[in-house]
């Protein structure tokens, strides 16, 4: 079964940073794909197993909705491929679901290309009749994604850039604290992106006592609980992303350790990337 | 006089540890005559009742005396359909080697004077490879045309449940999570001890006996056991032991210490061996060092120190057991060859902690000598650690093979599937059926770890039972 990239939109590409949506036929994943979960893929059969959030699903069930930025080898060979080209292998959807509760105030929070993982969280969350607040940040204006799309969904509407190029300069961390402040009603804060950001917004919503949902980018390798490779301590626990996760509660999580294990191949990384791309 | 047992060829040490091509290289013709010569054609041999599936080893090692290589072949896969492949990872020490009489009593282990009858097995096997003639195939049943079989995962249960099935003429689909077939002898099993070809032969071969394979699905995250059953008239369930166990103890998580699983599964399916070529990288130290001492901690030893090799470091890769050397789960020919190789062992010995750099690397690991006690539930004597006896070793990798648990990516989403207080699959030791009608089960989601073999055996009884069930229901 060849898994043909149906449709490519770059989302963004300015200061060497490209984010890249992509359709490809899944009909096994589609129909079976919840908002919080993810897929493997495989660029070629000598690459890597690379996991990747569904940031959507189409209507008929038979394709989903990619958005990855391209940072390493296997994201920058997926960025080359073009609509007609094949992928070699995709599985999934894999991790638990997000939960979706009801009647609830969420604060829904996406930094950089984070902001495509918390799109299906997001409409799952209005479906099911909870306010959404949503706070979208990113470095400048050229690089924030689904603007549209997350607005349609939300009851409140944020927009941050670190340079100040749209929306209120600085960052989701300052808007959310000024909404807590400000006592505005919030049973849940739900943030994707850079682990730095995540982090923050931890340490922002703690001294509130919000429950904190994350959605952890570890490494990974199968992605199917059969190698440890995704690792995290949450609440002093060793836990398995792929399988316990990708979700976890994000004052429980230790930061430093993510930081250090996400650096276990930098080296290797940036080898095999000169290499390929001189 | 009884005749010398006859030695297998194999690659040597220094020249095969700078690489994964295989090993031993097996028996020529002649050699194996020899070995097959000294067989003793016991009127009641014991040799089959140490085989997990009961191969006819008398009438097989008989036919190879006759030159009859292809009548040999048949004589095992009218039992074992993958004699290549279990003539290379079997433990014959353990099993129909120690059953034979010719190996001295009462002794662990087979000894050498036994025969060597996987060595035997792998030559019949490779003979009809080399030399395809018709599969025979099993009665078939008269409506079994009509009726499917799902069998989830394509490990050693599930090739082998599928290919029981599909001589019987029944329609089979292997559905496999990875993105290659083989579980874990692709993952697991480095190529040096199980050539790919050989595995991808038995794959085609099952492929052309009729056999579907689903790679990159996933049951229980695509369709459920429920799903299924609504489109197949049986599932067999092959789906392994996944979950790797960790030490518990402090460090852990630090940067570079590896599961076995993930070590292997990065090396041998992900071919890290070839980084950069190939795009999944591995990291390889100074100092490697391996706890534990299985099959699975002698095949990471080995990769370690084969990748210190390629990589321009000076070999030095450690097994760390906490027992001692006669305890040492794995089978005894690893244990030689990883000795061969130049691999170090430190026995009697307990990993405490592992200290790390700043950066978060693993760069040492503190451990206590340990000396043996009374034998515990295993009947191995147990590792009392010895007080005050700390030290360190330097370790810049560590692969941690202690064992694995259940995967539960099924069987939690499956909750009218009974599992024990391990999550392993509790199924009828007869049938092999679970506690859901027409789900079967095989390998070491029943078992527990097992081998290769003892997989199979489950996975042969499973397939008999579904051809029963199915044959009777019109
Ligand atoms: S293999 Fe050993 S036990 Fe079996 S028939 Fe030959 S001599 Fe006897
Ligand atoms: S990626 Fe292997 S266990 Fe999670």
């Amino acid at each position: 079964m060849s898994i043909k990239i149906l449709e490519k939109k770059i989302l963004a590409d300015v200061l060497g940073s490209k984010i890249v949506q992509i359709k490809v036929p899944a009909k096994d994943v589609a129909a079976y794909a919840k908002a919080g979960q993810f897929i493997v893929l495989m660029v070629a059969e000598e690459g890597e197993r690379i996991p990747l959030t569904i940031a959507g699903v189409d209507k008929d069930k038979t394709a989903i909705t990619i958005i990855f930025q391209e940072a390493g080898l296997t994201t920058r060979l997926l960025g080359k491929l073009e609509p007609g080209d094949s992928l070699y292998a995709l599985a999934g959807p894999l991790g638990h679901p997000t939960e979706i509760g009801e009647n609830e105030d969420v604060f829904i929070i996406g930094g950089g290309v984070g902001i495509a993982e918390i799109y299906p969280v997001a409409c799952a969350f209005k479906a099911k009749g909870n306010r959404v607040t949503t706070i979208l940040g990113a470095r400048t204006k050229e690089l924030l994604i689904l603007e549209e799309e997350l607005k349609k969904v939300s009851d409140n509407f944020y927009i941050t850039t670190d340079d100040g190029t749209y929306g209120q300069k600085g960052f989701v961390t300052d808007v959310l604290k000024n909404l807590l402040a400000a006592k505005k009603p919030c049973n849940l804060v739900y943030a994707v992106g850079p682990i730095p950001m995540m982090r923050k917004v931890s340490e922002t919503t703690k001294p509130f006592s919000v429950k904190t949902l994350v959605s952890l980018n570890a490494l990974m390798v199968d992605a199917t609980g059969m190698c440890g490779c995704c690792r995290v301590s949450v609440g002093g626990k060793t836990r398995f992303s792929c399988v316990d996760g990708p979700e976890f509660d994000a004052h429980e999580v230790d930061w430093d350790e993510l930081i250090k294990r996400n650096k276990i191949y930098c080296d290797k990384e940036q080898h095999i990337c000169k290499l390929s791309f001189k | 006089m009884r005749k010398e047992p006859v030695k297998i060829k194999e690659v040597e040490a220094p020249v095969r540890s700078g690489n994964f091509e295989e090993v031993i290289l097996g028996y020529s013709e002649e050699e194996a005559l020899r070995e097959a010569a000294r067989c003793l054609q016991c009127k009641n041999p014991l040799c089959s009742s140490g085989c997990p599936v009961g191969i006819d080893i008398k009438t097989f090692i008989h036919k190879i005396t006759q030159k009859d290589y292809a009548g040999a072949c048949s004589t095992i896969r009218q039992k074992n359909n993958f004699p290549s492949i279990c003539g290379r990872v079997c433990p014959a020490e353990y099993q129909c080697r120690k059953a034979c009489v010719l190996t001295k009593r009462g002794e662990r282990f087979a000894t050498p004077e036994a025969i060597n009858i996987h060595f035997l097995e792998r030559f019949a096997g490779d003979y009809g490879m080399n030399n395809p003639a018709n599969r025979q195939s099993g009665a078939k049943c008269i409506d079994a045309k009509a009726k499917k079989v799902a069998i989830v995962g394509s490990g050693p249960a599930g090739i082998c449940c599928a290919g029981e099935l599909a001589r019987a003429g029944i329609k089979v689909v292997v559905y496999e999570g990875l993105h290659k077939l083989g579980g874990v002898l692709r993952y697991g099993i480095p190529p040096f001890r199980l050539p790919r070809n050989i595995l991808d032969y038995e794959i085609e071969s099952l492929k052309k006996m009729g056999v579907d394979f689903v790679p990159n699905f996933i049951v229980g995250r695509n369709k459920s056991v429920d799903e299924l059953l609504k489109e197949f008239s049986a599932v067999f369930l092959g789906l392994g032991a996944g979950i790797p166990s960790f030490l518990g103890i402090k460090g852990e998580n630090l940067c570079n210490i590896y599961s076995a699983n993930e070590f292997l599964t990065r090396v041998n399916l992900m071919s890290a061996y070839k980084f950069p070529k190939a795009h999944t990288p591995v990291n390889i130290g100074k100092s490697m060092v391996i706890i534990g001492g299985g099959n699975t901690a002698m095949d990471a030893a080995r990769c370690a120190l084969r990748l210190q090799k390629m990589n321009g470091l000076n070999p030095d890769t450690t097994v760390l057991y906490r027992r001692s050397e006669v305890e040492l789960p794995a089978r005894r020919l690893e244990i030689e060859h990883a000795k061969e190789e130049g691999i170090k062992f430190k026995l009697l010995v307990k990993p405490e902690e592992f200290l790390g750099d700043e950066k978060g690397f693993v760069r040492k690991l503190r451990c206590l000598q340990c000396e043996l006690g009374e034998p515990d539930a295993s009947g191995r004597r147990k590792p009392i650690e010895i007080p005050g006896s700390g030290f360190e070793v330097d370790c810049d990798i560590a692969v941690v093979a202690i064992g694995l648990n259940a995967n539960e990516i099924l069987t939690k989403v499956t909750p009218a599937l009974k599992v024990d207080k391990y999550g392993d699959v509790v199924v009828d030791e007869n049938t092999m059926e679970t506690s859901i009608k027409n789900v079967f089960a095989g390998g070491d989601i029943v078992g527990g770890e097992g081998t290769v073999i003892e997989a199979m055996g489950m996975a042969k009884r499973a397939a008999k039972s579904i051809i029963e069930k199915l044959c009777n229901q019109r």
